[in-house]
């Protein structure tokens, strides 16, 4: 009996997607010691205490069961409370989800709404998950291009411009990760049409919207027509320092949230029980922490921002997220190789651009969910390592 | 400079009071200059009384008895509290002094080498003032968090180097 190549036994679906840009980084950051890292994409706070000890609680009171699929009817009612300040109006028992992160929600819309011959439009540069979750969902993806000279907004010529007859589903992600861009409300409204002009439903990847400094955050769900052509995909993670909880949700058309529902069911059942129980505590009494962290990355933000302009590297002002994506392309260095020799020279792990779309070549992703000190001391390095480059 | 802006330059300094002017004024969004003046004037206004550092002194080999007193006291006329209150907080060995609502009317913090120096303090200076009427003391035992930091926080960062 022989035995075929190891790729043989896989899904040449599975097979075919590469590996992870950021794992590579991260294999190479983790050999090293004394890394300043810059290259985390989730909140430096520890879950507040009042929803950590809301969970130890529920713990003691026995919540270790499966949830209804749907998620904690109460959770469901806080969530589209919650929601309704982003002028979002859902009925909890019937046009929201609760699931295993933010992620399971872009998984399962997905997989809800595209099959092959479907084409998914997906503005990059953005979030590395949608690409592979639309290629498992057997869709063919188009990269739609975002353009530094809009400081990264989606623009409808653009979207336009990658319009055919297959498109189905566009998903967007803003605020975004990783250049920080925002929608207006003007801005979704010129996407807004060419979704409805073309029949294209949207998933809204809006996970950082709590974050967004200086405006209030936009979804192109509360657009007119736009309510019953979008999921709106979001989390407690990156508002409420969460993210190992696991506790994400999805809001949107009964039809669409059935059917997620549908798939949920059947591959995870429910979200953590005890996870939903600290999100509802997150969710109905965390506003004044949240609102803390908020102000805190706003200020780690003006810093960060400030030290790529005086070193020379042009660093717009990101409106949303917690991420600064100054521009390289002045070194004459590509990414991948300006982040690899700035590791291994200066021990600052930061990730290429390129990993989260083509033209996000020529920069590179910072965070800036890190303390005053540790933000400070890499600025320091990068800027003595960008002054050798000269 | 803006009240809101103050506020949050006080904030930070009540947290870290060794940032940079420079720091300082890139958090909260202004200039450099704008900050020292501020700065400057919150001093010379009492609003800013003192740069402090908050020490684990359990850890460095030096002795040190700490004890919470709570005193009852018979108001002055005219003066009421405050006569008595400066008459205790003038020692050096008292860190701090409280006027209290319930049973008891002021909470004194006292410092000293042992347990003993405490409790000549408290025979021989406190209960002996006039119009203080009792004392109770509290030998505080462990310090878990003070000034809003907790001792020994075993919450370091945990994340991955590098994540998506």
């Amino acid at each position: 009996m022989t035995i075929g190549a190891r790729s043989h036994r896989l899904s040449p679906v599975v097979d075919a997607i590469p590996p992870s840009g950021i794992r590579r980084f991260f294999d190479l950051a983790n050999q090293m010691e004394n890394v300043i890292s810059l290259g985390v994409g989730e909140p430096d706070f520890v879950t507040p205490w009042h929803i950590r000890e809301a969970s130890l609680y529920a713990l003691e009171r026995g919540f270790t069961t499966y949830t209804s699929n749907r998620g904690l009817p109460e959770l469901c009612e806080a969530i589209t409370a919650y929601l309704e300040d982003f002028e979002l109006h859902y009925d909890p028992a019937e046009e929201v989800l609760v699931t295993v992160g933010g992620s399971e929600a872009i998984d399962l819309a997905l997989r809800a709404l595209v099959c092959p011959g479907d084409e998914v439009l997906i503005p990059g540069p953005t979030y590395v998950s949608y690409r592979p979750c639309a290629l498992l969902a057997g869709a063919t993806v188009v990269d739609v291009p975002t353009y530094p000279e809009d400081n990264f907004r989606l623009t409808a010529e653009a979207l336009e411009a990658c319009v055919t007859s297959a498109s189905k589903v566009l998903v967007l992600c803003y605020p975004n990760n990783p250049t920080g861009a925002i929608m207006t409300s003007d801005d979704l409204a010129a996407i807004a049409e060419v979704a409805i002009a073309h029949d294209l439903f949207v998933i809204s990847d809006e996970i950082y919207a709590e974050l967004t400094y200086g405006s209030q955050h936009a979804s192109i769900a509360a657009l007119p027509g736009m309510k019953e052509r979008t999921i709106v995909v979001s989390g407690l993670s990156k508002a409420f320092a969460m993210t190992g909880w696991r506790i994400g949700y999805a809001a949107g058309p009964e039809d669409v949230i059935s059917a997620m529902l549908k798939v949920h069911q059947y591959t995870s059942l429910c979200a953590p029980s005890m996870g939903q129980m600290a999100a509802l505590e997150a969710l109905t009494h965390g506003k004044e922490e949240k609102d803390r962290m908020v102000a805190s990355y706003d200020r780690r933000r003006r810093l960060i921002v400030d030290g790529f302009n005086q070193m020379g590297l042009t660093c717009h002002s990101p409106q949303g997220a917690f991420y600064a994506f100054p521009d390289i392309r002045n070194t004459g260095m590509s990414s991948q190789d300006f982040c690899e020799a700035l590791l291994r020279e200066t021990q600052v792990a930061v990730v290429p651009g390129d990993v989260f779309g083509a033209t996000g070549e020529g920069f590179i992703r910072c965070s800036y969910a890190t303390s005053v000190q540790q933000i400070e001391a890499a600025l320091e390095r990068i800027a003595k390592f960008v002054d050798r480059l000269w | 400079m803006k009240d809101v802006k103050e506020l949050e330059l006080l904030r930070l300094l009540a947290m870290d009071s060794r940032l940079s002017t420079q720091t300082l004024a890139t958090l909260v969004g202004t200039s450099q200059e704008e900050v020292e003046q501020a700065v400057r004037e919150l001093e010379q206004k009492h609003v800013i009384l003192r740069y402090s550092t908050v020490i684990d002194w359990e850890k460095v080999a030096t002795p040190r008895v700490t004890a919470v007193i709570e005193v009852k006291v018979i108001p002055q006329r005219e003066v009421g509290f405050d006569a008595i209150a400066e008459r205790i907080y003038r020692f050096p060995e008292v860190r701090s002094v409280f006027l209290m609502s319930g049973g008891n009317d002021l909470q004194v913090t006292v410092e000293g080498s042992d347990l003993q120096a405490i409790s000549r303090f408290v025979s021989e200076k406190l209960a002996t003032i006039e119009n203080v009427h009792s004392t109770t003391t509290h030998f505080m035992l462990k310090k878990y968090k003070e000034a809003g930091v907790i001792f020994d926080d075993h919450e370091d960062d945990r994340r991955l180097v590098v994540a998506p």
